[in-house]
């Protein structure tokens, strides 16, 4: 994906915890419509690279430029704003709000009513609350979730909290989408239709989409492009071949 | 008929039975009155019973919809009620109309218990857990405190302050609003029953047409998974202080309402115990439940004038009814059989329906 613009470009990333140096001399570019994997033995500092991006952790050193923004200075709030939305490894939902409810959270900055609109229910709310009901039932529709738009989001099984995780990020209009171990819990059927999904994700919306995964069929089938991570370093960047073939890839995942 | 079975829909089944239960109340309550089979005791608590409601409500949108402990609910009532019954004292001496008056008074109170809210609320963002409690606590005992040594009163020369020692020099035709420790004095009483269901039933309106919105939505968020929220762009600490400087308002709404039901009310009267009592029906009727904040409120504050008869063992008899209903609501096995009058109460519901529909 050379060819194309990137969306995400970030360089010598790094955080130290304590004296502890969790992630360095990090670099990543991701082009507008990539599908890309990060990729790495437990430990080696994946979700710490998401944490950074989405600023749950301030990096000690290093750029973020995303969408031609700097976005190392943002507040998590300005990021998502920014266009970044990401899922969790440990599910986190609104457990207790509907599905359909956790979705409209996740469209929270498209409305513009106040509260006082909210009180009076006012047109406003009501022109606004009805487009974007419409809008997350739809991408509930894309999830399968349609059918359980009133339960409780906690009363969901467990590959079904992973797609509403998907749907409530999706929901913030994101240009890049960083999913955190979608396939974890999955069982091969799933983990097949969730390869689709991803696909169609790209497609329809033609958003980048980061993801962390260690299901290797998963990773290899659906990235166009992937790096790998070990001890907080970039060990390899390629496409998937390379990755595989790689002599240094198959020393970090099985040892010498 | 499609608009009767939008308001029994799951959304809105809670906010139509709360609407139902306020108003089948207060035609109970006054049918009882016309036909005087009602004690003037029970009469005179209807009132207080409207304030505690909308406070309890109002408390409910912090620790139920916003999950943080608060424990300075009296604390606002305070505010609110000294500052709209001086407000109140005052309008009296140029309108003529009750009413009006009291509307003044219950939106000042509402208003400076607003300010009061941003101003602790702002520091205590960052708080959670324990320190939101131990704070708030605190600025309840420190509002009973001022407010305990506040002098204030007019005469011909206008408004006279003192602090700590009273100092004020009123002529003859002079009137103490706030008398220190003994509080409001010479009040206008001009709360009704009717106006405090008006005001219960607005109070309802707010709570849950900001719980059904992107702002109510939002708060939640924030309540069951912060990092959650603020991946999606949720402002945290916005919502926060939203949720708490509504409540405090409508705190201060409702202690103006009550103060204008009594000529003295001792700033004692809102101390840390009034505080723990709004709690306890927001806790027995169920975090987030609003119904169930209105039965409690209800419940509890009749019954120790109900059980008055058994004298000494009044409050002995209060906590073991307290206990047991925290064990009845608490018990898997007790909620199992709750839950199936429940459904045997659906089901001839739906029935009911099915026949209707075959008509």
């Amino acid at each position: 994906m050379n060819n194309q613009e990137s969306i995400l470009s970030v360089k010598g990333l790094g955080i130290d915890f304590g004296g502890l140096t969790a992630v360095n001399k990090f670099n990543i570019e991701v082009g507008k419509t990539d599908i890309y994997g990060l990729i790495g033995p437990n430990g080696a500092g994946k979700t710490t690279v998401f944490n950074m991006l989405t600023k749950v952790y301030t990096p000690s050193r290093g750029t973020i430029i995303f969408d031609s923004k700097d976005t190392s200075k943002m507040n998590s709030i300005d990021v998502n704003k920014a266009g970044i939305a990401r899922t969790f490894q440990n599910i986190r939902l609104f457990a207790n709000q509907s599905v359909l409810d956790n979705v409209l959270v996740g469209m929270h900055n498209s409305y513009t009513y106040s509260a006082f609109d909210a009180i009076i229910r006012s047109p406003k709310f009501k022109r606004e609350e009805q487009a974007n009901r419409k809008k997350a039932m739809e991408l509930l529709e894309i999830f399968d979730l349609a059918h359980s738009a009133d339960v409780p989001a906690k009363s969901l099984p467990y590959g079904a909290q992973r797609r509403l995780e998907i749907a409530r990020a999706l929901a913030s209009s994101p240009k890049l989408l960083l999913l955190d171990e979608p396939a974890a819990g999955m069982n091969p059927v799933e983990t097949e239709e969730l390869m689709n999904t991803i696909r169609f994700i790209r497609d329809k919306f033609q958003i980048a989409i980061l993801l962390i995964e260690h299901d290797m069929k998963l990773v290899m089938g659906v990235c166009e492009k992937i790096t790998v991570l070990n001890f907080g370093q970039v060990l390899v960047t390629g496409t998937p071949d390379e990755v595989q073939n790689n002599p240094e890839v198959i020393k970090a995942y099985i040892g010498d | 008929m499609r608009y009767l079975k939008s308001m029994f829909s799951s959304k809105n089944r809670a906010r139509t039975i709360s609407f139902l239960m306020v108003i089948v109340f207060y035609a109970i309550i006054q049918s009882a009155i016309a036909t005087r089979s009602i004690s003037s005791l029970m009469k005179g608590m209807m009132v207080p019973l409207c304030a505690y409601v909308i406070a309890a409500l109002a408390l409910n949108l912090v620790v139920g919809i916003l999950g943080d402990l608060s424990l300075g609910q009296a604390g606002f009532m305070s505010v609110g009620g000294y500052f709209g019954a001086t407000v109140a004292t005052l309008a009296l001496q140029h309108v003529n109309n009750e009413l009006l008056v009291l509307l003044i008074a219950v939106l000042a109170g509402a208003l400076i218990a607003a300010v009061f809210g941003v101003i602790i609320g702002v520091p205590i963002l960052k708080l959670q857990g324990d320190y939101l409690a131990i704070v708030t606590l605190a600025f309840g005992e420190i509002v009973k405190t001022i407010v305990s040594n506040i002098y204030l009163g007019f005469d011909e020369n206008g408004l006279q302050f003192a602090f700590v020692n009273d100092t004020t020099r009123l002529s003859s035709t002079g009137t103490m609003i706030i008398n220190g420790p003994i509080g409001l004095s010479g009040n206008a009483r001009i709360s009704t029953f009717t106006i405090g269901i008006v005001l219960v039933l607005l109070t309802l309106i707010i709570i849950y047409n900001l719980m059904y919105s992107r702002q109510g939505r939002a708060v939640m968020a924030v309540r069951d998974n912060r990092i959650a929220a603020l991946s999606v762009g949720v402002d945290v600490s916005k919502y926060k202080l939203m949720a708490f400087v509504v409540s405090a308002a409508l705190a201060g709404a409702a202690g103006a309402f009550y103060c204008m039901n009594y000529s003295t009310v001792s700033p004692a009267k809102f101390d840390f115990n009034t505080s723990i009592m709004i709690l306890v029906y927001v806790v027995l009727g169920g975090l987030g439940n609003m119904n169930g904040t209105i039965i409690a409120t209800a419940v509890l504050l009749i019954l120790p004038e109900q059980l008055r008869e058994f004298k000494d063992y009044r409050m002995v008899i209060y906590a073991i009814i307290l206990i047991a209903m925290m064990i009845i609501t608490n018990n898997q096995k007790c909620r199992n059989v709750l839950e199936k009058i429940k459904d045997g109460i659906a089901k001839i519901f739906r029935r009911k329906k099915g026949a209707a529909d075959h008509e």
